[in-house]
């Protein structure tokens, strides 16, 4: 299958690989966008929420009856008054995952007992969503408070109170990942480093908040939703399961999505208390997330406690590392346990590690769930890995790429397979890369030789000036499959429809430039219906970098297929034979005889049908495909980051001065897209390393619910990023692609800590803790500084 | 809820509503005027995605009351391409230069653009200015790199 499709690659028409301008961009940029809260439909009404106050209660008392009598209110309704429209006392959302011990798949509102700060406990209708809120304000509410879990070290420990009174106790899953010979590694070690960081990462922040407008037409008896999130299909599926309705009932749509980033993946509450009123009321509701609500209520990550410790020989190889994860998974299991678990997976990153045993504590808390956002995960694991290098750098007097360099992967290695167990069963197996050569890229365009000279100037002018390296691989493009379908009009536009969706990637493009060049027809012929549960009967959508490798796929074979057809119909209407016909720009044409030729609109119209009249050559109707691209194994893309830092030892404040990245995603099929993802990345990267700290206080209520005290980076913090290239192609896809939508962000955590740690040297500083706060860092510079002046 | 007798000009064009004390500009233009290229990210004032220029100013239309707005002349991103729909040079040179991903920030950063440039009036203008002056509108997919290199190309060119 893979070769075949590969020798269809060479009537390629040289678009893959080229910068094309995105066809999404000039409507955007006009503001003639449609997003979620640019949809206004006849009679809407808008939704609002009442959420709990309080991290960990029982509902005393819950009245609602003075604000059903506020005017223009249509509705106002609880768990109880729900309910009968359910299938299921709770959200039937349970991802399969081993490890789980108990499901707790989420309220989709209050039951009685409320679990964290901003869960739903009532939904409120009106005809605006002020007059809503209004009536939030009326309703009376009395809640009980139980003890709230907010850390989960604390919640662990067996005195703990309970996170939720429905389970036994708040370890959730307990899971492993454990090979090799661990004992014998950490006895024969020369040399062994033990430490225990704590990272917060950042949460996901689309600058478009979540949202839906759900309209149930009763004559039809049709659920049509408009919704932001990344999965349309496992939102249509999980909106059958609950509501009880048939497939053909629901429809999810998206409109343009303003970033998803991880959480718009998640099937919130909202998603099913909102399509359930629109079905009550008989009209259509919206519900807009507000930026307090997406504080409080979209998913995020957030701690993680890292104890480890690693074994090494004399010449600072690795022999083992072992230690334990204790992750703060949040109040229920939307969504198993795939953050820390690719934390874990991917603490191996590019190097051989011969044994390797973590246990990974999921403990439940009071705090709304954490899920994946960009990365997921990943940058813990690669950050502890990549600290725990440094750390033993330093300890045997070798310099730090000289470490990393002993222990990579070589390139002979590949296809390289660890002994870690993913999901499926299989063993996490690295593709391709060559990742010392990588490292040595990074280290010639940072000009890594000569930073002692920059350091020495920058320190003539009074300035602490580090540098940093970090190595990192990411498995891509997560399967089981995408679909993509695309069909030749009569009129010569093509139409594409997949299970792909778009949050800003350029997803539109990519479909219609890898077509385009199978076809060679002008990308802007090519018109795509992402995310649309009508266009596209099953897909999956937006998460795990994956849509390149898997819609990418997907598109590429049926625009194959497509040519294939077109050949076969032109054979037979022009009469020759079709090893004498290519197609080339739109048309096919008898090779070296001008002027025999047949569109590819007159191929399409040929083969639409007329009634009662044979098809030609009895060809199936329509020039069409429709393939599923099935893959299971990972695509690993991997890269190198350097970076250098700035620190000001009097304030605490890090700015970053130079920031490298080398990166190989495999084939590139729109390098400036690809830069662009990059960027993205390591912007969300440098966030959650410096700025991004979603805080709460010992009972659980949140501290930082406005970008005022919760910073993003800005374009005055942003350094310029310098993106370089390798293309290892993937050998487990025709298009040899690996995505690249997270990888950025998954080194800069491990590169910057890196960086501020060599501006510090002299203090013989270790940074522990994430995100690194100017207040954080100053405290740490004044004790190592206190600590240097005892005798 | 008491209501307000305004009259704003809108991209040129005289508006008279009636509207709520507590409306903002940015729902009076997004609701009543329907002109939807105005985006609400955070609604306290940070985030920049819902800039629009009030008599020449760039202000946060979440933060403002429509009533504020009587008397005043508001231009949004549905008045900046040309009359003919064409794009205007920032427009061009943020295709150009990738300045967009999901587009939810970027009517924001336009209009940021198109009041620097007019307060360069012709200077040339270096990046960590630029920078400064986008540090305003929070865009999470870009990395704001594109829109930088868009925003030098546009104002450092012969005649911006
Ligand atoms: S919506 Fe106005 S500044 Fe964010
Ligand atoms: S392009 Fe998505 S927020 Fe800026």
């Amino acid at each position: 299958m893979i070769s075949k499709l590969a020798d269809a690659r060479k009537g390629a028409h040289g678009l893959i690989g080229k910068s094309l301008r995105r066809l999404e961009d000039a409507r955007l940029l006009r503001g003639a966008g449609k997003f979620v809260d640019d949809i206004h439909l006849p009679g809407m009404l808008h939704a609002a929420f009442l959420r709990s106050p309080v991290a960990h209660g029982l509902i005393h008392k819950l009245d609602l009856a003075e604000a059903r009598a506020l005017p223009g209110i249509a509705g106002v309704y609880s768990w109880a008054d729900l309910r009968p429209r359910w299938q299921h006392d709770r959200m039937p959302l349970a991802l399969h995952a081993s490890g789980i011990k108990f499901d707790v798949d989420p309220f989709c509102l209050v039951k009685d007992e409320v679990c964290y700060v901003g869960e739903c406990i009532a939904i409120v209708v009106a005809d605006s969503r002020a007059i809503a809120e209004d009536a939030v304000a009326l309703i009376d509410l009395v809640i009980d408070p139980l003890p709230a879990v907010t850390d989960p070290c604390d919640g662990l420990m067996p005195d703990a109170p309970r996170a939720r009174l429905d389970t036994p106790d708040n370890l959730v899953a307990l899971t492993r990942i454990k090979y090799g010979d661990i004992d014998g590694g950490f006895s024969r070690a020369a040399h062994v480093v033990k430490e225990r960081y704590r990272l917060s990462k950042g949460g996901p922040h689309s600058i478009e908040t979540r949202g839906l407008v759900a309209r149930y037409d009763a004559r039809d008896e049709t659920l049509t939703v408009h919704s932001n999130t990344q999965m349309p299909h496992r939102a249509k599926q999980v909106l059958v399961a609950a509501l009880g309705l048939g497939e053909h009932q629901v429809v999810v749509v998206n409109p343009d999505v303003g970033g998803g980033f991880g959480p718009k993946a998640l099937f919130h509450p909202e998603e099913l208390s909102v399509p359930t009123v629109a079905m009550l009321l008989g009209k259509p509701v919206k519900w807009i997330e507000d930026r307090y609500e997406s504080f409080v209520s979209s998913a995020q990550e957030r701690v993680q406690d890292w104890d480890m410790e690693g074994a090494f020989d004399a010449n600072g190889r690795l022999l083992a590392i072992r230690g334990k994860l204790s992750h703060d998974h949040g109040s229920s299991t939307p969504y198993g346990i795939a953050l820390p678990y690719n934390a874990s997976s991917n603490l191996v990153g590019p190097y051989v590690l011969p044994a390797f045993h973590i246990e990974i504590a999921l403990c439940l808390t009071n705090m709304v769930p954490a899920t994946s956002t960009r990365g997921a995960g990943r940058p813990q694991g690669t950050f502890v890995m990549e600290r725990l290098l440094d750390r033993m750098a330093k300890k045997l007097g070798i310099a730090r790429e000289e470490i990393r360099s002993r222990n990579l992967i070589k390139p002979g290695q590949m296809p390289y397979s660890t002994p870690v167990v993913m999901r499926d069963g299989s063993h996490m197996t690295y593709d391709s890369g060559d990742y010392p050569e990588c490292q040595k890229r990074a280290l010639e365009a940072a000009d890594w030789a000569g930073f002692a000279t920059r350091r020495e100037a920058a320190r003539k002018n009074g300035k602490l000036l580090g540098i940093g390296l970090a190595n990192y691989v990411e498995g891509t493009g997560r399967g089981p499959f995408e679909s993509a379908s695309i069909r030749v009009g009569a009129s010569g536009k093509i139409m594409i429809a997949s299970g792909a969706t778009s949050q800003g990637q350029g997803t539109k493009t990519m479909l219609a430039q890898i077509a385009a060049d199978v076809l060679g027809v002008a990308p802007a012929d090519v018109h795509v219906v992402p995310g649309d549960t009508r266009a596209t009967p099953m897909g999956l959508g937006a998460y795990a970098s994956r849509q390149t490798v898997t819609a990418g796929n997907a598109i590429f074979a049926a625009a194959n297929e497509v040519r294939e057809k077109a050949i076969k119909t032109a054979a037979v209407m022009l009469e020759a034979a079709a090893h004498d016909l290519e197609l080339k720009d739109g048309v096919v044409r008898v090779k070296g005889v001008p002027g025999h030729r047949k569109t590819l609109a007159e191929i399409a119209h040929a083969i639409s049908g007329v009634p009662g009249f044979a098809l030609p050559g009895d060809i199936a109707p329509g020039l069409a495909s429709h393939v599923d691209f099935q893959i299971n194994a990972l695509a690993f893309c991997n890269g190198a980051h350097v970076c250098e830092a700035q620190v000001d030892p009097g304030t605490g404040h890090v700015k970053l001065t130079r920031y490298i990245v080398v990166h190989d995603c495999g084939t590139i099929i729109n390098p400036m897209m690809v830069d662009g993802q990059v960027l993205g990345a390591v912007a969300h990267g440098i966030g959650a390393t410096l700025f991004e700290w979603m805080r709460f206080d010992e009972t659980g209520q949140p501290q930082t619910v406005t970008y005022a005290d919760y910073l993003l980076p800005t374009a005055e913090v942003m350094p310029r990023v310098e993106i370089h290239h390798m293309e290892s192609p993937s050998p487990l896809n025709p298009l040899g692609v690996k995505g690249a939508a997270e990888s950025g962000t998954i080194a800069a955590p491990a590169v910057i800590i890196s960086a501020v740690e060599d501006a510090l040297r002299h203090l013989d500083l270790h940074i522990r803790d994430l995100p690194l706060t100017p207040p954080r860092l100053l405290a740490l510079i004044k004790r190592a500084q206190k600590a240097g002046e005892r005798p | 809820m008491s209501a307000h007798d305004i009259c704003v000009s809108v991209n040129g064009v005289a508006h008279k509503r009636a509207v709520e004390s507590r409306t903002t500009l940015a729902d009076f233009l997004r609701h009543d005027l329907e002109l939807t290229g105005t985006h609400i990210g955070c609604e306290h004032g940070v985030c920049g995605a819902c800039t629009v220029l009030v008599d020449g100013l760039s202000s946060r239309s979440c933060l403002m009351l429509a009533a504020q707005a009587d008397g005043r002349a508001v231009e949004t991103i549905e008045g900046t391409a040309g009359n003919d729909g064409d794009l205007n040079a920032i427009q061009r040179a943020m295709i150009e230069h990738h300045g967009v991903q999901c587009g939810f920030c970027t009517p924001g950063v336009v209009m940021t653009l198109i009041e620097l440039r007019r307060n360069l009036n012709g200077r040339p203008i270096g990046e960590d200015e630029v920078r400064r002056a986008l540090s305003g509108n929070l865009c999470r997919c870009t990395g704001y790199q594109g829109m930088v290199d868009a925003a030098l190309a546009v104002l450092n060119a012969a005649g911006a």
